[in-house]
């Protein structure tokens, strides 16, 4: 991971886009799965004595795939205005006091250094610091703070802040995390359709009366692993969704510094953050993996071992505080600010 | 027969690669004329909110007149080498100097005003200081991209075999923003938000 930092913004650009594409086939082909694995055991249940099989159309697998595909495309393009909607974010269009000016200020500060169009800017009525970033790509993004982001820092750690959300924005994370979100929303709805029908209409693949040919035991194993997936799925979806989310922490705070040139000022604003500790009631459980740091303030991701890296939204704060202070330490040796030491 | 679907395949792949070379090259270009623009709005708008910031105090800093001559003097300085400056039309070192020796007038400035209380604590200043302060980081910033943009555009059209079509695109090397000494480069850290927070 330390290496990934290094690499260049269209390799970072590339892998994410790639990232996002096998996300979406991964996807396609569990979907695919859940709705014709579902005609697979009807089909298979349904077969007579005579080998003749009664259930032809695959109306599972057709209903599956339409829902999927209007619910996830739904909830990929209204994805980001539902986010800060949900937050009760509201946009600073005419910033009116001197703490939302340098709000604006710094964050085209930000545009600029990366090379992007200003994004949208939303400020969350919450006295908890915290910051999260949103959108389809650099041309649609938006960042939102929390009030307290802008009473608890100064300006250069508000800077660090808005450099680390700016990262995510050039990096395309915003695209993957929002793609992972619709599709990870979808899985759950499904999951929860299915389990729910299956149980009203179960009784009748199982018990039917012809079933018991030579396919029988055939339709128990595709059933039994294909409730297994219908149940595993979302949390399968969530520790994927949480481990993309980890790795792209580290990466979005290198790069952002990288756009500072000050990784010491991000280094203090997530100490402070991380000191405050109350979670940011606003801010949605969902939205957790998107944030600069965890909302929730959960134990889990303060600490390292092996929940941390399991269920944690964020790499554990003490390591993202270490590698920020080796960078700037870095820096500082290369600007000949500190003695060299051998 | 072979022979010649051969020549033919090799023929469009060099014209193919050619004018991909080219069209890279060219991408490259507008993107550092592009990034040198950003840096010119806001060299721009700090020359427009300097007038602002000295008719304000005017009256209150009577006896500061050397130091907001010196400031005047700088803009007006800056402001003639930058009307000629360009990443290919050459000027970028005077500039940075010009720029360099601005920022520090303006730095000396708001470190005069500290001596007077009413003035620095005027709704009026703080927003000034505030919109010079992300003016001076904005042109920091955008410099910081242009050498980037410009670096990159530089090492294509010297990297070989990119190298060969750089004078078919008319490809010259964009000139970096640089600055020299270290004693200089500590100006250009003056703090001007002085404040320890943006605001409160």
């Amino acid at each position: 991971m330390a290496e990934d930092a290094t690499l260049n913004l269209l390799e970072q650009q590339e892998k994410n886009r790639r990232q996002t594409t096998i996300w979406m086939v991964a996807f396609i082909l569990f979907f695919a799965w859940i709705g014709f694995g579902g005609d697979l055991v009807l089909y298979l249940g349904s077969k007579d004595a005579y080998g003749t099989a009664h259930y032809r159309v695959p109306w599972v697998g057709i209903v599956v795939t339409t829902i999927a595909a209007v619910v996830t495309w739904n909830a990929w393009r209204r994805g980001p205005r539902q986010l800060l909607a949900a937050a009760g974010a509201r946009e600073i269009t005419d910033p009116t006091t001197q703490e939302e000016r340098t709000l604006v200020n710094v964050v085209e500060e930000m545009a600029i250094a990366g090379g992007l169009p200003r994004p949208k800017i939303y400020i969350i009525e919450d006295d908890d610091p915290n910051a999260f970033a949103t959108g389809h790509g650099p041309e649609s993004a938006s960042v939102a703070v929390t009030r307290g982001l802008l009473t608890t820092l100064n300006r250069e750690e508000l800077q660090g802040v808005v450099g680390h959300e700016m990262a995510h924005v050039r990096n395309l994370d915003v695209r993957l995390m929002t793609t992972i979100a619709a599709l990870a929303g979808v899985i759950v709805l499904l999951s929860d359709l299915l389990g729910r029908s299956f149980r009203h209409g179960g009784v009748r693949v199982g018990g039917g009366r012809r079933g018991r040919g030579g396919g029988g035991a055939l339709v128990l194993v595709v059933l039994v692993l294909w409730v297994i997936t219908l149940i595993l799925a979302p949390l399968i979806v969530r520790l994927m969704a949480m481990a993309v989310s980890r790795n792209r922490e580290y990466l979005a705070d290198a790069t952002g510094a990288e756009l500072t040139r000050n990784p010491g000022a991000l280094a203090s604003a997530l100490q402070k953050i991380e000191g405050a500790h109350a979670p940011t009631k606003s801010i949605a459980k969902s939205t957790a993996q998107l944030c600069i740091a965890d909302p929730l303030g959960r134990a889990v991701n303060a600490k390292e071992g092996a929940m941390a890296n399991l269920f944690g939204t964020h790499p554990p704060m003490p390591k993202r505080l270490a590698r920020l202070r080796g960078m700037a330490f870095q820096a500082a040796k290369a600007a000949g600010e500190l003695p060299a030491q051998r | 027969m072979m022979k010649l679907v051969l020549l033919f395949i090799v023929v469009f792949a060099v014209i193919f690669w050619v004018i991909s070379a080219y069209n890279g090259l060219i991408a490259l270009k507008n993107q550092t004329l592009n990034a040198w623009k950003q840096i010119d709005v806001q060299l721009k708008r700090r020359y427009d909110l300097i007038p602002n910031l000295v008719n304000t105090v005017k009256g209150s800093m009577e006896f500061e007149k050397e130091t907001l001559e010196a400031v005047v003097s700088a803009r007006s300085r800056a402001m003639q080498v930058a009307a000629g400056a360009g990443p290919t039309s050459g000027h970028v070192k005077e500039l940075a100097a010009a720029e360099t020796a601005l920022t520090g007038a303006v730095g000396r400035f708001f470190a005069v005003m500290e001596n007077y209380p009413t003035l620095r604590s005027s709704e009026n200043i703080k927003s000034l200081q505030e919109e010079l302060a992300t003016t001076e980081n904005k042109v920091a910033f955008a410099r910081q991209f242009y050498n980037d943009v410009a670096t990159k555009y530089n090492t294509k059209q010297q990297q070989f075999p990119t190298n060969m079509v750089a004078g078919l695109a008319k490809a010259t090397p964009a000139e970096l923003w640089e600055i020299e000494d270290a004693a200089e480069r500590e100006n250009v850290k003056v703090d001007l938000s002085m404040g320890k927070k943006p605001q409160g």
